[in-house]
């Protein structure tokens, strides 16, 4: 019998297994065999697919950058095949005390919060924004990591809302989240409606996708993924759980940001 | 598309409150069409596309378009509020009566799930007349006048105090067990089921406080007591089970009750007996007017009510019946003393005791439908512990 289509994806939290034993049997049913791995952190998984034991990979941004330039100096070639609607267009933005500085160069020489050392999110997309701003990290300011589950990319939010938390009670001068954070830290009370404000957003990039190298046939995958509908109840709660209304084709043109946080900072290649 | 619509935030932010006065304004525009958002606060650049993101709407300038997702897909009402439905789906499971249920919710396991099994127009009625008559047992029952018998006559109290605990605790433990199996669309069913386990609560703490009122410890459980009783808990089936348990056991009980009420030779002694008495009667009432119900919907039920008589009898043959201890107890409770003239009055009144528990039982079958000769030796069939 031939090998089920193989998915890896990173048990970052409990609800990872829930969400991919939902999908098994639908895809199954849908007359795709399906299987799936977890790895417990990116870099893993990065290897196990260029080795060939995963035919997809769910990978954050930083894992699918580690799988470009590791498949390219191998002479292959990955491809984001689809990712979801809440993977597109996010923000990132520096959270200061009101009160506290009033623009970017008034961070120099401060603590700034930032999440754990590997979050495109948290991390290394808004250092970018401060190092192209004139602020290098660890050099015109205090870069403080906030290091919840290393080798999870960020994908645990609890290390953003440390720094939040450390920003509030004064340990911090800035603090740097996700702009969806923002929005969920006020709602549950971490942020409370004055005290803190934003002194700066990112642009635009994109988040997870899944992953597929060259000489793989994910066609099919990609027609299931995208033939689900939020309205039909038996994927709604995984769409939930996954956080989205609906997958989309994969697009690469929102990795930009986290290309040149790469190039500047270094240690993040898998060889 | 056109802007159809617009939402005035008023200043308050997406995470602060802001998303109520977005999303009330999003109901009156269908999906594809926009919403105007003015007047957020200063994190509204931040807070908007994440929230639209998140919902799956799409932003276009200070415009959101309405998306396409639509949670409430597929959702169907639980029946209607006011008349329960003739079967209950597991996919209703917690939810009100008549409530809308998103599709693709966790399926419940509720074994009685039909309402022919379980329901009686009488169920509403009876759950207010139990709410309404919840009697405080710290309060209604005169503890403070201790009770001055004979030593034994005491000692016969404090046995039949106990043999009532172990039984009213079955009589918690059947209703208990059903109401979690018991589909919660029958909403009244469900209620009047978890009131009369509270009840038996409150008899089981009243009978206790009794036989520890003199005495420090409680009297004899016989195997026989107790092997008749297991036979209530054992039993599976709703109908079987409330024929069993209200209609003959309770219903003997209302006849002991009133027994124990008429010869108390005390004050608390009657005051519990005479309260429990009043809330066994709703049971019983309700054991009578389901099955009534669930006989007039289902032919075979008769016979299946027979046969767990008469299989209840033949499990229990082997076994004492009602224990010399509680028997003699009742005997001298009414009698009151030891005179030898007072015993045999005591023994005339327990036999008469008998003798209604037994006409009670053939008058409540019959009212379940069963002919008078039927009904008669059914009765005759019924545990020898009463209960």
């Amino acid at each position: 019998m031939a090998r089920p289509f193989m998915l890896g994806a990173v048990a970052y939290d409990p609800k990872v297994v829930t969400i991919w034993e939902g999908f098994k049997p639908w895809f199954e049913a849908a007359g795709l065999p399906f299987d799936y791995m977890l790895f417990s952190n990116y870099e893993e998984q990065v290897r196990a697919q260029l080795a060939g034991v995963i035919d997809v990979a769910w990978h954050s941004p930083l894992a699918w950058l580690q799988t470009v330039r590791a498949a390219k100096k191998r002479g292959r070639t990955a491809r984001a095949v689809a990712m979801r609607d809440t993977d597109q267009d996010l923000t990132s933005v520096v959270l200061v005390r009101e009160g506290g500085p009033s623009s970017v160069a008034e961070l120099k020489g401060k603590r700034i919060g930032v999440g754990a050392a590997d979050s495109p999110q948290a991390t290394l997309i808004p250092l970018l924004h401060l190092a192209e701003a004139g602020l290098e990290p660890g050099r015109d300011f205090e870069v403080v990591r906030h290091d919840v589950l290393l080798g999870k990319h960020g994908d645990h939010i609890g290390g953003e809302r440390e720094a939040a938390k450390a920003l509030l009670v004064g340990r911090l001068d800035a603090a740097c989240i996700i702009d969806g954070n923002h929005l969920g830290f006020a709602r549950d009370g971490t942020l409370p409606r004055a005290g803190v404000r934003v002194l700066a957003q990112t642009a635009k990039y994109d988040h997870c996708n899944f992953t597929v190298l060259d000489g793989v046939d994910s066609s099919r995958f990609e027609q299931l993924l995208l033939s689900m509908k939020y309205d039909d109840a038996k994927v709604r709660p995984l769409l939930d759980l996954e956080g989205l209304k609906e997958w989309r084709p994969g697009r690469t043109s929102g990795y930009a940001l986290l290309e040149r946080a790469l190039d500047r900072f270094e240690g993040f290649e898998v060889a | 598309m056109s802007t159809s619509a617009s939402a005035d935030l008023g200043g308050l932010s997406l995470g602060g409150g802001g998303h109520l006065l977005l999303r009330r304004a999003l109901t009156k525009v269908e999906p594809g069409e926009r919403v105007t958002v003015t007047n957020g606060n200063e994190t509204l650049h931040v807070d908007l596309p994440a929230w639209c993101r998140a919902e799956g709407h799409v932003l276009r300038g200070n415009e959101v378009e309405k998306g396409t997702a639509n949670r409430w897909a597929g959702a169907e009402r639980a029946g209607t509020a006011s008349t329960p439905s003739a079967d209950a789906p597991p996919t209703w499971g917690l939810a009100a009566r008549g409530a809308r249920v998103e599709a693709g919710g966790p399926h419940f396991s509720y074994p009685l799930h039909e309402r022919h099994e379980v329901w009686s127009d009488d169920a509403a009625r009876l759950y207010a007349q139990a709410a309404a008559a919840q009697w405080d047992p710290a309060k209604a029952i005169p503890w403070s006048e201790t009770p001055k018998l004979e030593a034994e006559v005491e000692d016969a109290v404090v046995q039949v105090m106990t043999y009532l605990v172990e039984n009213e605790t079955a009589a918690l433990q059947v209703p208990a067990a059903f109401v979690a199996r018991l589909h919660p669309h029958f909403r009244e069913v469900m209620q009047l089921l978890a009131v009369q386990a509270a009840d038996e609560a409150r008899h089981i703490e009243v009978f206790t406080r009794r036989a520890l009122l003199v005495r420090s410890e409680p009297g004899l459980s016989t195997a026989g007591g107790q092997a008749s009783l297991k036979t209530l808990l054992d039993e599976p089936d709703f109908a079987l089970a409330s024929c069993l348990l209200s209609v003959l056991g309770e219903g003997s009980f209302l006849s002991l009750l009133q027994f124990l009420r008429e010869n108390a030779p005390d004050a608390v002694t009657r005051e519990v007996t005479k309260l429990a008495a009043q809330d066994e009667a709703r049971h019983v009432a309700f054991g009578l007017s389901h099955l009534q119900r669930h006989a007039s919907h289902d032919a075979s039920l008769r016979g299946r009510l027979a046969s767990a008589v008469e299989q209840r009898h033949r499990a229990l043959a082997h076994t004492a019946g009602l224990n010399a201890e509680v028997f003699d107890a009742l005997v001298l409770l009414a009698a009151g003393s030891w005179e030898p003239a007072a015993i045999a009055a005591g023994f005339r009144r327990v036999q008469a005791l008998e003798r209604d528990m037994h006409e009670g039982r053939a008058m409540r079958l019959e009212r379940l439908g069963f002919p008078r000769a039927e009904a008669e030796r059914l009765a005759s069939l019924h545990t020898r512990n009463f209960m």
